[in-house]
């Protein structure tokens, strides 16, 4: 992404950022509350459209205009509210709005593959839920964020973006979502997580961008980095 | 620090059923977890009272007559219990039966043949149906209001077409559909009766095997989560507000066929019996949840508890405390569970 701007209002937003991601990497977004964390994210999973500026994906310019392009693009998001339907079961939640038809009409749901690939990709992902028939309702908050991480890597060929995705979560069920997210890459997709926690930060993430008051001002190798030096970029402070 | 792939063993296994308390807990659970269960075993309770306490209930002409005499009320519940499992309410139904009916009635007093003025009442059935579900979606009326306001207007149509006169007179072909009987096995089964469970079957299959059943369940269940996903969210509302029209319009021309007649006062305040069946038969009124079954249970459990409280000499007034009476107990179970399975 180059050069995005995205006005609100008289506000500035975002200012300019250019925004790179590599393909297996794992990235982390942060910066303090206002920074244009989440009005980039969802600049790239087609919320917004941005006023200015310009992006590319493996090289082409594209234009992501609804959250249904971003999807065609291979860029799944994992919403802060997760985007379940409490009172469907796992399975139905896993292909929500892309249920496979069998026959002719393209009428019909293929329950058995709905299954099938539902129980394939959560065991490939190493995500245990009680059954495929539990509605998510009667799911714990971390097995429901598992759900939705697992859906996105199921469907997000190139991108998996995340806002927050250990917000409402215990220590314990934290650390599950951070290995899940970890193990993505090995998947073949690129993520974007946003956190506030830079601990989690620190755990899964390869590099870390910091946004302050809509414009980048840092990008680090996690390799390269100390959690200091990532605070004093979030909140300006100067080095010594 | 990620080395281990199986981090996700010691979550809880809610589920927890092997050998045979298994069994029995899966029962319990089923029991718990579905009202179409629960309020089978209630109607066959009603029943088997009615059996021991009455000479006649258990005839093959009572039940007929009972199974005929809600099987409109049951058809235009189907697609209520659609709207419901949507996220939203119809209360058009009364004026939608009447004034279908009215209008096939028109057009068949008139010389026009059967199978127009049939295709045209349920046109119009459905036609209202998509005012109503237009209005909702792409006005943002609330649910309530819009099918309040369609409910005035299709009445005001019965009266104003009609000046208040019923229309009667009709060709015996058109009769046949809702006064026949066809003949299977041992028993004289009416004809209305037949396209309740046919259309029952046919809104089952709808709405558990076809994709659009996925995506009104979804709907009702988050409608937010649902656009998410790129439901179609205006286009999934319509269609349910359109085959409730449709529904609607199928139980009033078999009605009026039944009666022989098509008044601008039917069907008056049916919808409440109609949502009162989607109720009962465990189907969430939040959106989302419960299947059409319970609706044709619903349906049949009120009017065999009209049917028994004349079997047992009641007076009729009686009628509507009674049936108020089973509306609220059966919700109130069906929510007692919901708390419990929590």
């Amino acid at each position: 992404m180059k050069g995005i701007c995205k006005y609100f209002g008289g506000v500035h937003a975002l200012e300019d950022v250019d925004f790179e991601l590599y393909s297996n990497e794992i990235l982390a977004l942060v910066g303090d509350n206002g920074a244009g964390k989440s009005t980039l994210i969802k600049i790239i999973s087609g919320v917004y459209t941005p006023d200015r500026g310009e992006i590319y994906l493996d090289g082409e310019r594209i234009e992501i205009r609804s959250p249904s392009v971003a999807r065609a693009f291979g860029i799944e998001t994992v919403y802060q509210e997760l985007a379940l339907v409490e009172t469907r079961d796992v399975a139905a939640n896993f292909f929500l709005g892309r249920e496979p038809t069998k026959g002719r009409l393209g009428v019909f749901i293929d329950k058995k593959k709905i299954s099938d690939v539902t129980v394939k990709t959560l065991k490939m992902l190493s995500i245990t839920l009680p059954s495929l028939r539990t509605a998510v309702r009667n799911l714990s908050g971390g097995q429901r964020q598992a759900l939705a991480v697992g859906r996105a890597a199921a469907w997000g060929r190139k991108i998996i973006v995340m806002d927050e995705p250990t917000a409402a979560l215990g220590v314990e069920e934290s650390r599950k979502v951070l290995d899940l997210v970890g193990q993505l890459e090995k998947h073949g997709a690129s993520v974007i997580v946003i956190s506030h926690n830079l601990r989690h930060v620190f755990n899964v993430a390869t590099r870390i961008v910091v946004l302050r008051g809509g414009k980048r001002v840092g990008s680090k190798l996690k390799s390269e980095t100390t959690a200091d030096e990532i605070v004093k970029l979030i909140t300006g402070a100067e080095l010594i | 620090m990620i080395s281990s792939p199986v981090f996700w063993k010691n979550m809880k296994d809610t589920s927890g059923n092997n050998g045979k308390t298994g069994k029995l807990h899966k029962a319990v659970s089923l029991f718990k977890e579905n009202q179409v269960i629960t309020i089978l075993l209630v109607l066959i309770g009603i029943g088997t009272f009615l059996g021991i306490h009455t000479k006649t209930f258990f005839t093959s002409y009572n039940i007929f007559n009972v199974l005929r005499a809600f099987s409109w009320i049951a058809i235009s519940a189907f697609g209520q219990a659609m709207v419901i499992l949507g996220g939203g309410i119809d209360l058009s139904p009364g004026s939608v039966m009447a004034l279908s009916g009215i209008i096939t009635g028109m057009l068949l007093v008139r010389g026009v043949a059967i199978v127009v003025s049939v295709i045209a009442g349920l046109a119009m059935g459905a036609f209202i149906g998509y005012i109503n579900g237009t209005l909702i979606s792409r006005s943002n009326l609330p649910p309530f209001i819009a099918t309040l306001g369609m409910m005035s207007i299709a009445r005001g149509f019965c009266y104003g077409l009609t000046n208040g006169w019923p229309i009667r007179k009709f060709p015996a072909g058109f009769l046949i559909l809702g006064q026949a009987d066809i003949h299977i096995l041992l028993w004289k089964v009416p004809l209305p009766v037949i396209f309740m469970i046919a259309l029952a079957f046919l809104s089952f299959i709808f709405l558990n095997n076809t994709k659009y059943g996925y995506h009104i369940y979804a709907v009702g269940g988050n409608e937010y989560s649902a656009s998410l996903a790129s439901i179609n969210i205006t286009r999934t509302k319509i269609l349910i507000y359109t085959l409730s029209g449709f529904f609607t319009a199928i139980g009033g021309i078999l009605m009026t066929s039944r009666l022989g007649v098509a008044a601008p006062t039917a069907a008056l305040g049916y919808e409440l019996d109609i949502i009162a069946a989607v109720a009962i038969g465990g189907i969430s009124l939040r959106g989302g949840e419960g299947n059409i079954w319970g609706a044709l249970i619903g349906a049949a459990i009120m009017q065999v508890i009209r049917n028994g409280l004349v079997l047992l000499g009641f007076p009729a007034y009686w009628q509507p405390a009674a049936i108020g009476t089973v509306i609220i107990i059966a919700v109130m179970i069906d929510q007692f569970k919901k708390v419990r399975s929590q």
